[in-house]
């Protein structure tokens, strides 16, 4: 019982991460529509950098680093919560990347003109959503646990190796897409303002992210618990 | 370091005598072959499109698709018997059991490759001796990048619901890296480029197969049961 009893309390506490990080997110919106100066070619399109940059940083970087990491340490430490840590960082990384391509197409088709090009950003970005999508169809077909977790920690590390790759790849073709402008060689050459948005999108965005993954690690430590309890409440009624 | 060697050997020498005794996937691999390479031909438009603009994306879609139908023989035909627990209690290691199925796998795709790109150059028209010797190489390195990933999968995909298709999402991302360098590269041999213009490539590719051999080789024991 005091697995589900730790479970639902981090399932609450996660909660609470969760809510603040969705207010951040609100406030990004806030801030950006309305105390930040319009860029001056791109007009109002521009703004949906401060929802698709974060979302790219958290998707590209922190949830598919996150998902390697803890996939290396359970196939060293063998702790099933570390399975659990790093599969929901990739069901959470999924959403964000679906923010990013969403979000994308929206920016290019008004000012490339198309909502899709073959550009060396957008095509490792989708390669990286097919990683992610092949970890998710694995899991799920396959029925024990052990097993499970150990296919899918092999997949989250050479997903985390081919990630490298695919951007060597698709850089040795030209490339469309914005350059960094924050994080740059030298000084940001964006105007205070604009710096103060992006630097506080980057932030809810994490905040939202890991209020998310605990949430969610939580509900996944919650189904187990109750699966055990299931399997021994049957085990002492056929007794 | 010999006796793994030995025993790699011996593991894919018993695949491909099993192989070499029924033909059954090796054919259907090659009939399949030849129908991918015909089909393309009635899905595009010759006046619009040079065949030989066409021609290297359409060798590396083939051998693609052929590939991972080879793939998914090395461990289905063990699960069937139920001969992989054999493999497992013989002294062979366990990395010995990934090169050798690797290295049976790698004979496999390269006899159906062998195989299909005389037939591609008579359906596409394309002069393949004048650079028969380079694009020979960038066959190679591209099909051992493959072969190394897919292997590993179907170790997994084996042992999964759906498993021929769970084969192909697994891998196909993989590829991008292997396919998309070997077909800039066969696009540039096709046009007589120099060697500066596809060592970039060359180097990428070759950089892809000694990072994934070696970790497949690594973690392959965690896909077999305990």
């Amino acid at each position: 019982m005091t697995a589900t009893a730790s479970a639902e309390r981090a399932l609450r506490r996660g909660g609470v991460l969760m809510a603040v990080g969705l207010l951040m997110v609100a406030g990004v919106y806030v801030r950006a529509l309305l105390f930040t100066p319009e860029e001056a070619t791109q007009g109002l399109a521009q703004k949906i950098f401060y929802i698709h940059a974060p979302s790219a940083w958290v998707a590209l970087y922190l949830a598919y680093g996150i998902v390697g990491i803890f996939s290396v340490l359970y196939l060293f430490l063998r702790d099933p919560r570390l399975d659990l840590l790093a599969s929901s960082s990739a069901e959470v990384g999924t959403v964000f990347t679906t923010v990013v391509l969403v979000t994308g197409p929206i920016w290019g088709k008004t000012i490339w003109g198309a909502w899709w090009t073959w550009d060396a950003r957008l095509t490792s970005t989708l390669f990286l959503y097919f990683i992610y999508l092949a970890y998710l169809v694995l899991r799920s077909a396959v029925e024990e646990p052990g097993r499970r977790a150990r296919y899918s920690a092999v997949l989250g590390i050479l997903g985390a190796l081919l990630v490298p790759f695919i951007h060597m790849t698709v850089y040795l073709f030209r490339t469309l897409h914005p350059m960094p402008v924050v994080l740059q060689p030298g000084r940001p050459r964006v105007p205070g303002a604009m710096l103060v948005t992006i630097l506080y999108s980057f932030l809810a965005f994490t905040v939202f992210y890991f209020g998310l993954l605990w949430r969610r690690y939580a509900w996944a430590r919650l189904a187990a618990a109750r699966a055990q309890g299931d399997a021994e409440g049957g085990a002492d009624a056929t007794r | 370091m010999r006796s793994v060697l030995g025993q790699a050997w011996a593991i894919a020498a018993k695949d491909l005598l099993l192989e070499f005794r029924s033909r059954t996937a090796f054919l259907s691999a090659l009939v399949f072959t030849a129908l991918v390479l015909a089909i393309f031909n009635f899905a595009r438009d010759p006046t619009a499109v040079s065949s030989v603009d066409l021609a290297p994306s359409v060798l590396w879609i083939t051998f693609s698709f052929a590939g991972v139908l080879g793939l998914n023989r090395a461990f289905s035909v063990e699960k069937e018997n139920r001969t992989i627990d054999g493999l497992l209690l013989s002294p062979a290691s366990r990395t010995a059991l990934y090169l050798g199925k690797a290295l049976a796998n790698l004979v496999f795709v390269g006899a159906v490759e062998a195989i299909a790109l005389p037939l591609f150059a008579l359906f596409f028209n394309v002069p393949l001796l004048d650079v028969l010797g380079p694009l020979v190489l960038v066959i190679a390195l591209a099909t051992v990048g493959f072969v190394a990933v897919g292997t590993l999968m179907s170790s997994m995909a084996v042992n999964t619901r759906f498993g021929e298709m769970m084969l192909l999402v697994l891998v196909l991302p993989f590829l991008i890296t292997p396919v998309s360098t070997a077909a800039e590269m066969t696009a540039k041999l096709f046009a007589h480029r120099p060697f500066a213009e596809w060592a970039p490539w060359l180097k990428l590719l070759g950089a892809y197969d000694i990072t994934f051999v070696v970790l497949c080789t690594l973690v392959f024991e965690f896909t077999l049961e305990e």
